[in-house]
Parts: structure tokens; sequence; C-alpha cells
């Protein structure tokens, strides 16, 4: 146990310091947020419509950059091979380096959306909503997209390769997600339908994700 | 056999299916022959497995 | 000769579903039911047997597993895309759109995606066998979206309608409907099974072409001091 502590007390030092790649992507979910306005202009009654929907895409893209360190830099400089090599169970090394990297780059960006949700014209009950979809989704955007990071890292390819894989598997939350808080906004659903679905999600890629990325990196790293 | 008011899409439909299909089997074929052309030309250049069986039949 | 039996039984199908009398409410279009919804079925099945070649591959490291797997890929993305298009053509007429985001609609999309995604990945690597385990990985975790696709018409209440063949209680479509369909869904799953060997052949001839590449590269290297190497690289 207190080496999965040791783990993920490292990642999130590495992920914070100097150099590491989280507060980038709270960066980037920022600049997607304000290119929006000026793409579909600026009328403040249409951005308070999209708002839920343009923060999750700048959530889900701002994840999905951040995911293609998640193994790499540990692969270059070996320390991955040790973490396959340990005595650990390999998942649980999985899930504890997914869930370090939750915390240093999913976290900030539900922090920073009560500030974007000020830019998109978005009230008080919209922007809680859209923190609290976003706090029940993005660990499952972080745990499949582990697994196309594992797999990108034992094919020594990165970037597009991973966006092309991990995509498809995060429609599912994408959808839910917007659904549940385009509900507590206007519609005619209740929050609480799409939201448990999109915990559901989470749960099930909570154990999915792990396993996954685990037998690839296992059968990939040779 | 009447196709009704919406014949264009039926037929549409069903050529189209058809081409994909034709598409596949050519496919298919064409890189049947290009790989057994490429396995021809490195036997010519004396290269045989270790079998000592001809590489371009197949089981 | 399983060839012979595909064209005989698609002859056969198409005889009957042209000769089949329409349906009351749709008019003709219900003839667009019998090539998408074998294409439909094929897409979901090609993935499940991609599935069980994965297994082979994760479990037994087999090699024919990676070479079923590889070989059926691009077959199933070519039936997923008929199956939307087909269905496409016929929602026109139909439901009086090409496309509406129900469940049904977007699972299947989704898996067209996915196996572009898995037809990218198996394209991206040189190494075919560490190609086959990655796949294998994405594959498996795929298939998650085949009861997805199975089921969402009785989970989510959406415009594409309900099973109606395979059923408790028996089909609920007509005989006249029902036998086409299901010589054409025969038909076009021993399309597949004909087009998946002889593209499995093709994947066999291909590693042969590649190992012995590789030999004669090895062997282009030991005796490239006597000068005769470097042409037979290029002839390769």
């Amino acid at each position: 146990m207190s080496a999965l502590a040791a783990l993920i007390r490292r990642d999130i030092r590495i992920a914070l310091r100097v150099g590491g790649g989280a507060l980038i992507g709270v960066l980037f979910f920022l600049t997607v947020t304000v290119l929006m306005p000026f793409a579909v202009g600026p009328d403040l009654a249409l951005l308070s419509r999209l708002g839920p929907a343009i923060l999750w895409l700048g959530a889900l893209l701002a994840s999905l950059l951040t995911l293609d360190r998640l193994f790499t830099a540990d692969h270059e400089d070996g320390s991955l091979d040790l973490i396959v090599m340990s005595r650990t169970p390999l998942e649980l090394a999985c899930a504890a380096k997914a869930l370090a990297h939750w915390i240093a780059a999913g976290l900030p960006l539900i922090v920073a959306t009560p500030v974007l949700g000020l830019l998109l014209n978005l009230d008080g009950t919209a922007t809680l909503a859209v923190a609290a979809t976003l706090l029940a989704g993005t660990p499952a955007l972080t745990f499949t997209g582990m697994i196309g990071a594992a797999l990108a890292v034992t094919l020594h390819r990165g970037g597009l390769l991973l966006a092309v894989l991990v995509l498809p598997l995060s429609i599912p939350v994408l959808i839910f997600g917007v659904a549940a808080s385009q509900a507590a906004i206007s519609g005619p659903l209740p929050f609480g339908t799409p939201f448990s679905i999109l915990c559901a999600l989470s749960l099930a890629s909570l154990v999915i994700g792990p396993f996954a990325a685990a037998a690839s990196l296992r059968h990939g790293l040779d | 056999m009447s196709l009704g008011p919406y014949a264009s899409f039926i037929v549409t439909s069903y050529l189209l299916v058809a081409a994909v299909v034709l598409l596949l089997i050519v496919w298919i074929i064409a890189d049947y022959r290009r790989q057994q052309a490429r396995l021809k030309e490195i036997e010519a250049s004396g290269i045989t497995r270790r079998s000592g069986r001809s590489a371009a039949d197949v089981r | 000769m399983l060839a012979a039996a595909t064209a005989i039984l698609l002859a056969i199908g198409l005889y009957q579903s042209a000769m089949a009398p329409d349906d009351y409410q749709q008019g003709a279009t219900v003839k667009i039911m019998f090539i998408h919804v074998p294409n439909a079925w094929l897409s979901m099945f090609v993935w499940s047997v991609m599935s069980v070649a994965a297994l082979g591959t994760l479990v037994w490291r087999h090699p024919l597993a990676d070479v079923a797997a590889k070989a059926a890929a691009p077959i199933g993305a070519a039936f997923t895309f008929l199956a939307l298009v087909t269905g496409s053509l016929w929602g026109r007429p139909m439901w009086g759109t090409y496309w509406e985001w129900d469940a049904r609609l977007t699972s299947v999309l989704i898996l067209f995606l996915m196996y572009l995604g898995l037809m990218a990945l198996w394209r991206a690597v040189e190494d075919p066998s560490r190609a086959a385990r990655a796949a294998a990985v994405l594959t498996l975790v795929g298939a998650i979206n085949i009861p997805i696709i199975k089921f969402s018409v009785d989970w989510w209440n959406t415009l594409h309608q309900p099973a109606s063949v395979l059923r408790m209680g028996g089909s609920t479509l007509d005989k006249a409907f029902l036998w086409p369909l299901l010589v054409m869904a025969i038909a076009f799953s021993l399309l597949f099974i004909t087009l998946h060997l002889a593209a499995m052949r093709n994947e066999i001839l291909r590693r042969r072409v590649r190992s012995l590449q590789m030999m004669q590269a090895s062997r282009v290297s030991f005796t490239s001091e006597a000068g005769a190497g470097p042409k037979e690289i290029g002839a390769a």
C-alpha cells in the first residue's frame, strides 16, 4: 500500500513541478473556451445555451492532451520497467498512476470551470451542474484514456494515434455529461437520471481501465 | 415488380452494397496476386524457406 | 467451394427479396431491410469474431489468432459502413431524415470509428506480433460496445425499431419477409467467412514475404563485403 502511496505522491510532484504537463492542460482548457465565442459569435444567449457543451469539449480535449505523457515519461527514464517488474500488482500501479494524473490534471480543470462559466454567461446553478458533471465524468476520461496511453507507449507512437483510439471510447461520457448539465439547466429530464449513468460509466471505467492498461503494458513491453 | 415512389433509394442501396462487396473482393484478389509475385521474386533471388517448400504455395 | 455456396445463396436471397411483397406500411422500401439487417448483424458479428481472436492472441499467443484479427478488421469496417449507409437510405423515406442521433445509430457509428481506429493501430506498428497484442487489448475494450448496440433499442426509446426477428415468443415478422431475410443473412455470413479466409491467406503470405525479406536482408549484410549486397536490397 505504501508503495502505491509513494507512486501517487511522486507522480503528482512530477506533474506539478516545472516542466510537468498538468498546468498546461488548464491553460489549454482556457484557450479552447476563449476561442469558442470567436467562432460562434459573442451572442450571450447562444453562449449560455452552448456553454456546458463547450466546457465539456474543452475538458475532454485538455485531458486528452495531457494523457499523452502518462506513461511516456516513465518509459523514457526507465521507471516504467521498474513498475512493471515490481511486486505491486501492475493493475493497482496503473490505477494509482491514473489517480495521480486525475488529481494533478483533472481537478484543476474542475476548479477552473466556474471562472470559464462566467465567460460563457452561465448562471450559478448551471456552473455548479457543469462542475459536478465534470467531477463525476473526468475520472472516466482519465481511466479510459489511460488504455490509449498504455497502447501508445508500447507502440512508441503517441499523439494522433492516441486521440484516434481514445475519442470513440469517450463519446458516451461526453453524451451523458452534457445531457446531465443540460438537464440541470433547462431540460425536461431530471438531473439524476443522466448523472447516475455518468457515475456508472466512471465506475465501470475505474474497473476496466487499469486491467486493460496493465494487460497492454505487460504484453507490449518486451 | 414495382418499386414505388422511393425506387431510387432502394436501387442506390443495392448498388452501393454490390459496389463495396465487389471492391472488397477485388482488393483481396489483388492483394493475393501482389504477395504471390513478391514471394516468387524473392524465391528467384535464391532465398528459400527453412522447410524447403516453395514459398508461394499455401499450407 | 465456399465461394460457390455463397454465390448460390446470394442469388436465391436476391431473387426472394425481389419477389417479396410490399409492406402495407412501408411499401417497397422494405426491400432495403434484406441488405440492411444482414450488414448490421455482421458488423457486430465481425467484432465478436475479432474479440475471440483477441483472446487467442492474449491468452495463447497463437499467431493464427493475430492473422484472423487483422484480416477481419477491414471487412468488418466495410460491413459497418454498408449498414450505416443502407440504414440512412432507408431512413430518408421512412423517417424523413438521413441521420438521427438516436442510441442505435450513434452506437453503430462509434463501432465504425473503432473499426477505423483499430485499422490505424494495425498500420501504425511495424512489428506484427506487437501490433497484434495492442490491437487485441483495444478489441476487447471495444467489445463492450456490442451489447450496447444490441440492446440500445430496448434500453432507450428510440426512433429505430426494436428487434423483430430473434425474440422471445417468436418473430413478429411475417413469413413472406422472414425467409428472404434469413437466406440473405446466411448468404452474407458465408460471404464474410469466404472473404475472411481469403484475407487471412493473404495475411499469412504477407508475413512470409516479411520473414523471407528479413532472411534476405541478413544474408545480404553478411555478404555485402563481397559487393553483391546493395543491388539485392534494391530489388526487394
